[in-house]
C-alpha cells in the first residue's frame, strides 16, 4: 500500500489528499440535501467500482448486478429484523450469500463457454428469477416489501447503522474510498494483470498458462461480494426493500452507468462517472421543475440526450479524456 | 539423446478428412526442430494437438517424461511449453511491457520480479525501446517479436513457434533467425517450429520433419530432406523430381 502511494505522482497525491480532506470536512458547511446527493454519488462510485472490476478489468459483462445488491440487502435486513443481528455482522452473511449467487452465475457461464452478450443474458436471467422468487417469498414480505422500522431509541446506534444523514455520508465516503483503494491494488496485482489478459484475449491468456476459468470466477466472486456490501448500505439507508425495485433490470443498468461514462477499466473512472451523472440527474430535476416542464419522462429524455452526448464525445470515458488533457502518461490510472 | 518432447502415432480426423495421420517424432532437449510441408499438410493441426488446443483422436504426446495429451492449453503452458500464434494475438490495449509481464507472472508472484524479468526478455528481443508503446501500435515484425517475448517470459523448456517468420521481409526474417539462434545457443532453449520460410528453416533447424497430406514423408537433417525426391514431389508436384 505504501508502494502504491509512492507510485502516485506528487500532483496526484496533492489532489487526492485535498479531495479527501474537503469531503471529510464538508458536513461542517453543507446542508442535508448536498450531503444526500454526495452520499448517492459515493454509493454509485462504490457499486460502479465493484462492477468495473468484473467488466472493466476482467472483461465479463454483467447486466444483473442488481441481484447482488438485492441479495446483500435482504440478507442483512432479515438478520436484523428477525434475529436482531446487526449489519456489521450481517454484512458477512450478505457477502457470503451474494458471492455464492455470483459463483453459481459465473460457474454456469464460464464452465459452459457462455460468453459476451450471452453471458450478460444469463446474468439478467438470474436477477429476474430472483426478483420473481422474492415476490413470492413470505419470509421477506413478498411483493409488499420489507421495512426496517424507525425506532427513536435506536437513533445514533451507528454500530447498527441506525442514524442520520451524517452517518451514511461518512459510511458511503468510506466505502467509495475503500473501493478506489482496492481497485488500485487489484490493478497492480498478479490477478489484476491476469484479468486484463483474459479481457484482451482469452485464447492468448490461456496460452500463457493463465487458468481463465479460475481468474474469471475470482472476478465474479469479488465483484458480487463487493456489490453485496453496497446492498447492505442500501437497505439500511433507505429502510425498505421491494423486489420489484431492487432486482429490476433498470437498477442493474443504473449502477453500470458511472463506470461506463467515467471510464471502464480505470481506477478513478467510476468515481468521476458518479460525480458527473448523479448531480446531472439531480440538476435536471431542479431545472425541469423550475421551468415547469416536469411532465413524466422529460427528465429521462434530457438525461438520455446528455448521456448520448457524453458517450459520443468521449467514447472511452470522461476520465481517460480528462487524463489526456492533464497530460498523464501511460495507462490511465 | 533424451527426448524432451515425443509425439507417438498422433492422428486427427475432421469429418472424413485425415488432417494428421499417425505422425511420430521426437525433439531432443536443446535442439531446434522444424516441421515443414505445403499448405494443408496438417502442420497447424499437429501443433494444436501438442499445445492442447485440439484433442488427438489417437496417439500420445509425452513431454519431459509425462503424458500431456488431453491437457488444457493453460496446463500445457504450466508444464513448460510456450507457444506463439500464427496470426499474432497481442493484448492490444496493454503496453508492450505489460504484455510480457503477464507471461512473466506465470512463475513469479511478485510484480517487481515479473517486471524485471520482462525487461530482460524485451532487451533480448530488441523491443526494449518500445516497451511503453501500446501493443496495438506495433508493426507486424515487432508484433511477431512480442509474441516470442511473451512466450519466453513464461520460462518454457520448449518453445513452439507457429510460422513466426510468416509475412516478414527477408531482412526481418534474418533478424528473427539470429534472435532465435542466439536464444538457442545462449540458453539451450529447445525450439519446435512450424515454418514456411525455407531460408529460415535451413538456417535454424538441426532436424526437419516433412508432412504431406497429414503423413510424415521424410525426417532428418535439413540438407538431406530438401534433396529427398518425395519431398520435392510434395512441394512441386510429380515430374519436378527428375
Amino acid at each position: 500500500m505504501i508502494d502504491l502511494w509512492r507510485s502516485v505522482p506528487p500532483r496526484g497525491r496533492i489532489v487526492i489528499a485535498l479531495a479527501l480532506a474537503a469531503l471529510l470536512a464538508l458536513p461542517l458547511a453543507a446542508d442535508r440535501y448536498v450531503l444526500s446527493v454526495l452520499t448517492l454519488i459515493f454509493y454509485f462510485a462504490y457499486v460502479g467500482q465493484a462492477w468495473n472490476l468484473m467488466m472493466g478489468y476482467a472483461g465479463q459483462l454483467s447486466l444483473g448486478h442488481a441481484l447482488y445488491v438485492g441479495v446483500g440487502g435482504y440478507v442483512a435486513a432479515l438478520l436484523w429484523l428477525k434475529l436482531g443481528i446487526g449489519p456489521w455482522l450481517g454484512v458477512f452473511a450478505a457477502v457470503a450469500t451474494a458471492s455464492a449467487f455470483g459463483a453459481v452465475v459465473g460457474w454456469l457461464g464460464f464452465q459452459f463457454g457462455i460468453a459476451g452478450v450471452y453471458f450478460a443474458l444469463l446474468t439478467i436471467a438470474f436477477a429476474e428469477f430472483t426478483r420473481i422468487g422474492f415476490d413470492h417469498l413470505a419470509l421477506t414480505g413478498g411483493a409488499a416489501g420489507l421495512f426496517l422500522p424507525f425506532e427513536e431509541k435506536r437513533m445514533g446506534e451507528w454500530w447498527n447503522l441506525r442514524g442520520g444523514q451524517l452517518l451514511f455520508y461518512y459510511l458511503a465516503l468510506a466505502l467509495a474510498s475503500g473501493a478506489v483503494l482496492l481497485a488500485a491494488l487489484m490493478a497492480r496485482s498478479r490477478l489484476g494483470y491476469q484479468w486484463l489478459a483474459v479481457r484482451e484475449d482469452e485464447t492468448a491468456a490461456r496460452a500463457l498458462g493463465i487458468n481463465a476459468f479460475a481468474v474469471k470466477m475470482a472476478a465474479v466472486v469479488i465483484s458480487s461480494a463487493m456489490t453485496a456490501v453496497g446492498g447492505v448500505f442500501y437497505a439500511f439507508y433507505y429502510n425498505n426493500l421491494f423486489p420489484s425495485q431492487v432486482f429490476e433490470i433498470s437498477r442493474s443498468i443504473e449502477l453500470i452507468l458511472a463506470p461506463i461514462v467515467g471510464g471502464l477499466g480505470t481506477v478513478f473512472g467510476p468515481v468521476i462517472g458518479a460525480f458527473v451523472l448523479t448531480p446531472l440527474g439531480e440538476g435536471l430535476i431542479a431545472v425541469t421543475g423550475h421551468f415547469g416542464i416536469d411532465a413524466p419522462g422529460v427528465k429521462a429524455v434530457f438525461y438520455g440526450v446528455i448521456l448520448i452526448l457524453i458517450i459520443s464525445l468521449m467514447p472511452s470515458g470522461v476520465w481517460p479524456s480528462l487524463a489526456k488533457l492533464l497530460g498523464l502518461k501511460g495507462r490511465v490510472p | 539423446m533424451t527426448a524432451l518432447l515425443a509425439a507417438a502415432n498422433l492422428s486427427k480426423r475432421f469429418a472424413g478428412l485425415v488432417a494428421v495421420d499417425g505422425v511420430s517424432f521426437e525433439v531432443a532437449a536443446g535442439e531446434i526442430f522444424a516441421v515443414i510441408g505445403p499448405n494443408g499438410a496438417g502442420k497447424t493441426t499437429l501443433f494444436a494437438m501438442i499445445a492442447g488446443t485440439l484433442a488427438a483422436d489417437h496417439g500420445t504426446v509425452t513431454f519431459a517424461g509425462a503424458r500431456i495429451d488431453g491437457l488444457a492449453p493453460d496446463a500445457v503452458c504450466r508444464r513448460g511449453i510456450a507457444r506463439t500464434f500464427q496470426i499474432v494475438r497481442p493484448f492490444p490495449a496493454l503496453s508492450v511491457e505489460d504484455n510480457v509481464v503477464i507471461g512473466a507472472l506465470l512463475r513469479r508472484a511478485d510484480m517487481g520480479a515479473a517486471r524485471a524479468h520482462a525487461r530482460t526478455i524485451l532487451e533480448m528481443l530488441d523491443l526494449a525501446d518500445k516497451r511503453a508503446f501500446l501493443a496495438s501500435s506495433l508493426t507486424l515484425p515487432d508484433r511477431k517479436r512480442l509474441e516470442v517475448a511473451r512466450a519466453l517470459a513464461t520460462d518454457p523448456k520448449l518453445l513452439l513457434l507457429d510460422e513466426v517468420m510468416g509475412g516478414l521481409r527477408p531482412t526481418e526474417t534474418d533478424r528473427m533467425v539470429a534472435t532465435l539462434k542466439n536464444l538457442n545457443h545462449d540458453t539451450g532453449m529447445t525450439i519446435l517450429l512450424i515454418e514456411h520460410v525455407m531460408r529460415a528453416v535451413m538456417a535454424l533447424a538441426s532436424r526437419v520433419l516433412v508432412l504431406h497430406h497429414g503423413a510424415a514423408i521424410a525426417q532428418g537433417a535439413p540438407e538431406a530432406v530438401v534433396r529427398d525426391p518425395a519431398v520435392i514431389v510434395s512441394y512441386l508436384g510429380a515430374g519436378a523430381a527428375g
